[in-house]
């Protein structure tokens, strides 16, 4: 549950990571890859070594998406419709996996922000991700 | 027995010695209070926690949350058979405390997050590895003896 409070630190918070979009993804990407090697194997078809152009251009996409759905948090089905479709009949990643990739964000938010990361910053981010996460896994079945 | 890598003994050693006790575990215990409310249950007799300033600013909670760290100081002294080092501990959360060892994983998930915060660039993916590797065979340690 999100109080009005909250959706607006979120808002806020990810329109200041925009600019560093390709920064924060990549990061959150990399930590994954090395903290849950298992997630490497949807990944098989690209280069994600550090500072990849691979790595860069998809960490830069699922921010800018994570961004996007936290400016109207209450529309995130209708934001993500087409992010729906394509991650339950081409990419058919394991839900598990979003929790995973939740996580490495946190963490890279924790690192980026500093102490800007606060518990309530915190709180309100990790449920939206929770949230995000969820609405992504609708179409599964 | 788990093995250690020279990278991540040293890792683990290296951010133990570097890390405030005195700020590190009162932050980790507040957050996960703040983030994960449901905890709470297991602090009913801790006074204020109504909002996340008041959680913060608890002194039970930041005294346990300093004694939860120097818990951890044993597994960081005995890497080597971090489960026996718990069994006593384990038992205790277990029979006594009666605390879900899912729990376990959500405070160890803020206190990442608190040493992330606190090393900045230098929390690297390797290092992160390395302290959850801990973290997971220290929680794994206190849920054994539950039955």
């Amino acid at each position: 549950m999100l109080s009005p409070r909250e959706r607006k630190l979120i808002a806020e918070i990810w329109e200041r990571l925009t600019p560093v979009a390709e920064d924060i993804g990549s990061d959150a990407l990399l930590r994954m890859f090395v903290t849950f090697p298992g997630t490497k194997t949807y990944f098989a078809h690209l280069d994600i070594s550090p500072r990849s152009a691979h790595l860069l251009s998809h960490g830069k996409k699922i921010v800018l998406a994570i961004a996007e759905g936290a400016k109207d948090i209450s529309q995130l089905t209708v934001t993500l419709a087409p992010l729906q479709t394509l991650h339950a009949y081409q990419l058919r990643i394991d839900p598990t996996n979003f929790k995973l990739f939740s996580h490495c964000v946190l963490v890279s938010l924790a690192c980026h922000m500093r102490e800007d990361f606060t518990p309530a910053a915190h709180a309100a981010i990790d449920k939206y991700l929770s949230a995000f996460a969820a609405v992504l896994a609708e179409k599964y079945r | 027995m788990v093995e250690w890598t020279d990278f991540e003994r040293a890792t683990i050693q290296d951010i133990f010695s570097k890390i405030d006790y005195d700020t590190v575990g009162p932050a980790s215990l507040a957050r996960c209070l703040v983030v994960y409310p449901w905890c709470q249950r297991y602090f009913g007799n801790f006074g204020n926690l109504y909002n996340a300033a008041a959680i913060s600013a608890n002194p039970m909670v930041a005294k346990h949350g300093t004694t939860i760290l120097h818990g951890l100081d044993r597994a960081v002294k005995n890497m080597d058979d971090i489960k026996n080092t718990y069994a006593e501990l384990s038992v205790l959360h277990s029979e006594k405390l009666h605390v879900d060892p899912d729990n376990f994983k959500l405070l160890t998930d803020c206190l990442t997050i608190v040493v992330a915060g606190q090393m900045g660039k230098a929390f690297t993916g390797e290092v992160q590895a390395a302290f959850q590797k801990f973290l997971a065979v220290v929680v794994s340690s206190l849920g054994m003896q539950y039955h």
